[in-house]
């Protein structure tokens, strides 16, 4: 696979905040949407690694994600440490973590997997709401300490973080447990008769699509500096626009999470300025997710030949 | 076991099963949508949650009980899941895509508009319906003058309860003795053996997406006396629906009432002895449970028993 157009895309990301020298634009105010923007990449990928390779749909990583944004809270609170450790920490407690909701809800098939998913979030939710003396509970944790004022050097580590998960879902995409994947989502009986040994390979695409989405969640409590259960372990403003960005862009495609971010953060950003508009954003969101999965099931980047038809009249189909 | 503690399990075993008699309401709808259709509707909640709404506008203007407006929601609810089904599940049936849990994620999208609809209308504000029996209720003591302990039995819950009860006696004849529940069932079990046997399978889908959303509008009426409404307040009820549908076992009707009075009895031990907030808690703890151990719900355990005599 070539890279150019990769590091293309990387370099003109890399020259955005430069938007501070152009006058008369809110710098700081676009910053923050690049960020988000290259956040839910991140998200993306990672649920795409896991539902759109592998085939088992998460609605779920609101668990990870939060899950990550605790432990670098919770390093911070209770150990004095730079929350920025979080991001480190977060692997080996993420990991854990993914590995024993895979346990249980690993063994299950298609929707029931899917049910069993919301269920850990939701969980995971009200566990942090009411363990009051270890999270906080609904006061949430609020990072004292910002690291920097200015927004540039957060979009430089989100970016960067982005790039080499890219890289990383590409590398798997591309070795023989990306095949693996695959064929388990097409069908699991047919893997498992050809010796794929389906259960571990879930396993493996579900704790490293959980690590990445740690990762999301540990850089949003460095960036926000505060977290409470009801923002990162949000059943819809985390794990349905997770499936939601994916969806829009493509599932199982390579840009599908990375153009579906674009069009949903800066759409949910745009919709929100507009007076009155401003709060029906989850009716549009929804009733565009009802349009893409009836019209264009495989997203934006996967039916492109579809809609560049659409797009040009005249020619038949 | 000292007669103050007696009191208090009673109690709460009490409110646990008028609770559950709901919640089994809650569940029938959903799980005869998953028998028929093959498809977890995660929009369930919020179409309860419309039929609250219509029982709080008739309240509010004209005055109606809300056990009466169940014959103005059931109709409505009906008709918005016939057209729910006919204009958006079904073309997403005939989709080809390479996950096939698009009709799940369709079922998402439709919750979360009805949501957002409701709050833009009604704002979030939290409502009750002041219904001036809300805090009546029958006293053990009144009828056993000196029993050793206290009970009581709420009066709004329990005419909701039995309501629920006349709902789900109904729906069994409906689907045990007429035409069109055979028909139905017979599209549950095996939908290109009804289609053989002379059965319009399409029409029965349709039909039973309306129907499980007019349960859970009945449902929605049922709850609004004794329930504070907002517009975010059926994702909760969506969950609950799930829990009880795999709890019961997928398509049972019978293990859904099974399932609901479970969940609520357990519900309401885990709000007594361990706290209020960790209610939800016990439910999904149960729900995971029965996924690992019992998957085919309660009713694998019926079916298991039948055979082995």
């Amino acid at each position: 696979m070539t890279y150019r157009k990769p590091l293309l895309i990387l370099a003109l990301l890399a020259v955005l905040p430069l938007i501070r020298a152009v006058p008369g634009v809110n710098a700081n105010y676009w910053l923050h949407n690049f960020i988000l923007v290259v956040m839910w990449t991140i998200i993306g990928m990672s649920w795409n690694l896991l539902s759109g390779y592998c085939g088992q749909v998460s609605f779920g990583h609101a668990a990870f994600f939060g899950i990550g944004a605790y432990t670098s809270g919770l390093l911070y609170v209770k150990f004095g440490l730079s929350a920025w450790w979080g991001m480190l920490a977060s692997i080996p407690v993420v990991g854990a973590a993914a590995l024993l909701i895979g346990f249980v809800c690993l063994r299950l098939r298609g929707p029931f997997f899917a049910l069993a998913t919301i269920a850990v979030g939701v969980i995971l939710r009200i566990v942090a709401e009411n363990l009051t003396g270890f999270t906080g509970g609904d006061m949430g944790i609020m990072i004292r300490e910002r690291t920097w004022v200015e927004k540039t050097w957060y979009y430089y580590i989100i970016l960067a973080l982005a790039a080499g998960t890219f890289w990383f879902v590409d590398r798997i995409i591309a070795s023989k447990l990306g095949y693996y994947f695959v064929a388990i989502r097409e069908d699991q009986d047919a893997a498992e008769s050809l010796g794929i040994d389906t259960t571990r390979y879930k396993t493996i695409a579900l704790v490293l699509s959980a690590v990445l989405c740690g990762f999301a969640g540990a850089f949003y409590t460095n960036y926000m500096g505060y977290i409470d259960p009801k923002v990162v372990f949000a059943l819809h403003d985390i794990s349905v626009m997770a499936i939601m960005v994916v969806m829009v862009g493509g599932v199982a495609t390579r840009w599908g999470p990375v153009l579906g971010a674009v069009i949903m953060i800066l759409m949910a950003e745009i919709i929100r300025t507009i007076p009155k508009v401003g709060t029906a954003h989850h009716t549009l969101f929804g009733v565009l997710l009802i349009v893409v999965i009836i019209f264009l099931p495989n997203g934006v980047v996967g039916d492109a030949a579809k809609l560049r038809r659409l797009l040009r009249p005249g020619r038949s189909a | 076991m000292s007669a103050a503690k007696i009191e208090v399990l009673l109690q709460t075993l009490i409110s646990g099963l008028l609770l559950g008699g709901l919640y089994a309401l809650i569940g029938l709808g959903m799980t005869i949508i998953m028998g028929v259709m093959k498809i977890i509707n995660l929009a369930h909640g919020e179409l309860m949650m419309v039929g609250m709404y219509v029982a709080y506008l008739l309240f509010a203007w004209a005055h109606i009980d809300p056990y009466l407006s169940i014959l103005v929601a059931v109709p409505l609810l009906f008709f918005l899941g016939v057209a729910l089904q006919k204009y958006l599940v079904n073309p997403v049936l005939k989709v080809d895509a390479i996950l096939p849990e698009n009709q799940v994620i369709l079922t998402v999208g439709i919750g979360m508009v009805l949501a957002n609809l409701a709050t833009i209308i009604f704002k979030s504000d939290y409502r009750t319906t002041p219904v001036d029996y809300a805090t009546k209720a029958w006293y053990l003591t009144d009828l056993w003058k000196d029993s050793p302990i206290e009970l009581s039995l709420s009066f709004p819950w329990t005419v909701s309860f039995l309501f629920a009860v006349g709902i789900t006696a109904a729906l069994w004849f409906f689907l045990s003795r007429t035409d069109m529940g055979k028909s139905i069932r017979a599209t549950a079990q095996d939908k290109d053996a009804a289609m053989l046997m002379g059965v319009n399978v399409e029409r029965m889908r349709v039909f039973t997406f309306g129907l499980g959303s007019a349960l859970v509008g009945a449902a929605g009426c049922l709850f609004l006396p004794i329930y504070y409404l907002y517009p975010d307040v059926g994702g909760q009820f969506t969950l609950t629906g799930f829990v009880i549908t795999i709890l019961g076992g997928l398509g049972s009707t019978v293990g859904a009432i099974i399932g609901g009075l479970i969940l609520g009895v357990f519900e309401s031990l885990t709000a007594t002895y361990v706290g209020m907030g960790w209610a939800p808690v016990g439910r999904f703890v149960v729900f995971m449970l029965v996924l690992v151990f019992v998957p085919g719900g309660v009713a694998s355990l019926l079916r298991r028993r039948r055979f082995g005599k």
